[in-house]
């Protein structure tokens, strides 16, 4: 089992399942849920180390959500999953404080190696206190 | 707008612009004429009225004259002191010493005999009882003939007066020289075309006239006789026009006519005339040209801002249906790539769960797994078309930096200097020397010159050649890549699709057609153009112009 948990936050609902699935198989202790409003929610109830936030959502947008997210809990990471095929709204969400950017469809390989560079660098920032 | 019309337009204006400066000219000028005209000959007719009148006056004095003188012997003298030839003749000669006027003096009886006579003539015993004029002179005391040949056969005319002496009546008679007369009224002839002359009231001629007719010859046309009183008028005499004025003598009914020649005495008019028909010509021409000078400019100037305004439009036509199909484009690969990305994660978990050992070892594992490869393959092939459909909507900033656009095409063209060696094209570099830096984005400009390389390329096949071609244009403000191949040309019809997103020539698979479309969206944001020249079977050149500031 890896050891960090991974929350994933997007409105497709095919997408989001499926993804979950995949990475609980690759020992990644996986949660999804379909909107901005309830990963806060779950956020504020239980903690995760990296959240897979998609750019494009109704109601409260990528950028919105990663905004709260980081005034709940700074130490969390984001890896934004943009469809836009810019790289602007990506480019913003690291504006904002999001850790990296990935484009729609990605390879699952190259998810993995994101979230573990981000848990790395939480890693780190715990040793340093 | 095509160039018939504009014709049309140029001679719309043309004949406009005469006829409103033209119209006045005209008007101007015939008014002007016509009140000099007017005033000029109601001037020359008061003169020539007042001529005829006075010459007139001279000669109705010239018989009052006569008779008077006439009348003075008569009643101072007696018939038997007359009737003595010698004594008339020393009469005849003092009278003759002061006024050559009288040709023959003779004094005849009541009875028409002839019993005195001195003159040239041996008229002496003639009797003139029958005579018009013995009658009439019998009958009303005086009286002046009309020309007549008479007994002597030569043209004359004479002044008769009665004297009552007691219970007889006699009569003096004398002709008078014609040429003296004649003398008189020819001195009304004006200029060299100037005519005067004397008709009785049967039209028949009592002087010779300068022109046309003799005397005691009848004036058939006009018929001057007619007037009453003094008249001064234009006439047509023979087709030519002649001014004529003509007034009755107070002393005999005879009519005194003068003649002038219009060309003489209305040549300041005539001289008027064409100095005014010359001043018109002129501005005539000064107008005319001067139209057709403005109407050509004018017709020049709005080719000019039409065919501006058609490139404009055309420009403008490009861009905004380069920005409607961008955001079209946007749309339709948002759309589609969501969809895209739920496949790719079934595919995968199919990939994931095939993984497991029970599905392994079923007979159809190959299958699903060959499917599965597929599936991803394809969605990989649809990312690749929603990334470029997007990669033409991006609405990125380009980054500002210096570009040697030699040193970049040619590193591109390197790119392609393998393949293009395999297929046998020559590359050929026409590089300008000393062109000086472009301010620009050099990744996005080596996307489009690899676009256009690479479709040169494709065009061109086997065998052939590729030139890159740059120079400094518009006045050294534009730095002009031209990229020509060697290879079939583009259709007429499809030059105006080239850079439309999807056109693309190539077989399914082969080519997404974002390429041009793309290039055109950069050098536009970039603050270029791009335009392609082509003829089928003449190969096609695309340039590249982009701003060097």
């Amino acid at each position: 089992m890896e050891p960090f948990r991974v929350l994933v936050v997007d409105d497709e609902e095919d997408f989001l399942e499926t993804l979950v699935n995949r990475l609980k198989r690759r020992q990644v202790d996986t949660v999804g849920v379909d909107s901005g409003a309830a990963a806060l929610d779950l956020l504020g109830r239980e903690e995760f180390d990296v959240v897979i936030l998609d750019v494009m959502m109704p109601a409260m947008d990528g950028i919105e959500t990663l905004k709260r997210i980081k005034d709940l809990r700074p130490f969390t990471e984001v890896i934004m999953l943009t469809g836009h095929g810019s790289v602007e709204s990506g480019i913003q969400g690291m504006r904002h404080g999001a850790f990296d950017y990935i484009m729609k469809p990605a390879e699952i390989d190259d998810l993995l190696v994101k979230i573990r560079e981000a848990y790395e660098r939480i890693r780190l920032h715990k040793e340093r206190g | 707008m095509e160039g018939k019309d504009y014709r049309k337009l140029r001679r719309r204006i043309i004949g406009l612009t005469l006829c409103f400066s033209l119209i006045p000219l005209f008007a101007l000028g015939f008014s002007i004429y016509y009140q000099f005209h007017t005033s000029y000959t109601a001037k020359i007719m008061e003169n020539l009225r007042t001529m005829v009148e006075n010459r007139r006056d001279a000669i109705d004095l010239f018989f009052d004259e006569r008779i008077s003188q006439l009348n003075t012997l008569a009643y101072t003298h007696t018939l038997d002191q007359l009737r003595d030839e010698q004594y008339l003749e020393r009469i005849f000669t003092l009278i003759q010493s002061r006024s050559r006027s009288f040709v023959d003096l003779g004094v005849i009886d009541q009875d028409g005999e002839h019993v005195a006579y001195v003159g040239p003539y041996n008229l002496r015993g003639v009797n003139y009882k029958n005579e018009d004029w013995f009658q009439s002179v019998m009958f009303r005391g005086v009286h002046i003939s009309d020309v007549f040949t008479g007994f002597r056969k030569y043209p004359h005319f004479i002044i008769a007066v009665a004297r009552r002496e007691g219970n007889r009546v006699w009569i003096l008679r004398a002709t008078i020289d014609t040429e003296i007369f004649e003398a008189m009224v020819k001195a009304a002839q004006v200029g060299k075309k100037g005519d005067a002359f004397v008709l009785n009231k049967y039209n028949v001629l009592q002087t010779t006239p300068r022109f046309g007719g003799e005397l005691l010859g009848k004036v058939v046309h006009p018929d001057y006789a007619t007037v009453a009183g003094t008249r001064a008028e234009e006439m047509k005499i023979d087709g030519d026009t002649v001014l004529v004025a003509s007034t009755w003598l107070r002393n005999k009914e005879w009519l005194l006519v003068v003649k002038e020649d219009p060309r003489e005495e209305l040549m300041p008019i005539f001289r008027a005339r064409g100095m005014m028909i010359g001043l018109a010509l002129a501005g005539v021409l000064v107008i005319v040209l001067g139209t057709v000078i403005v109407a050509k400019a004018m017709t020049e100037q709005m080719i000019r801002a039409d065919r501006e305004k058609a490139i404009l439009d055309s420009n403008l036509i490009q861009s905004s249906k380069m920005a409607a199909l961008g955001k079209l484009a946007a749309g339709i690969a948002h759309e589609v790539n969501n969809p895209l990305a739920v496949i790719k994660e079934k595919a995968g978990w199919i990939r994931d769960l095939l993984t497991e050992e029970d599905i392994a070892g079923s007979k159809n594992f190959r299958e699903f797994e060959d499917a599965i490869k597929k599936i991803e393959f394809h969605v990989e092939r649809a990312r690749k078309v929603t990334h470029r459909l997007l990669g033409f909507a991006r609405r990125m900033e380009p980054v500002q930096e210096t570009v040697d656009m030699n040193r970049l095409l040619d590193e591109t063209a390197g790119f392609l200097d393998n393949e293009a060696r395999f297929r046998n094209i020559s590359i050929v570099r026409e590089f300008a020397d000393e062109l000086p830096m472009v301010k620009s984005d050099s990744s996005q400009l080596q996307q489009v010159f690899l676009n256009i390389l690479e479709n040169a390329i494709d065009a061109v096949g086997r065998d052939g050649e590729i030139r890159i071609r740059t120079e400094l244009g518009d006045k050294g403000k534009e730095v002009l890549v031209t990229i020509a191949d060697t290879g079939p040309g583009i259709p007429k019809e499809m030059l105006g699709k080239i850079f439309d997103p999807f056109f693309t020539t190539k077989s399914v698979g082969n080519g997404t057609g974002m390429g041009l479309a793309i290039s055109y969206g950069i050098v536009d944001k970039l603050g270029g153009r791009i335009a392609v020249e082509s003829e089928e079977g003449k190969g096609a050149a695309f340039t590249v112009c982009l701003p060097v500031g």
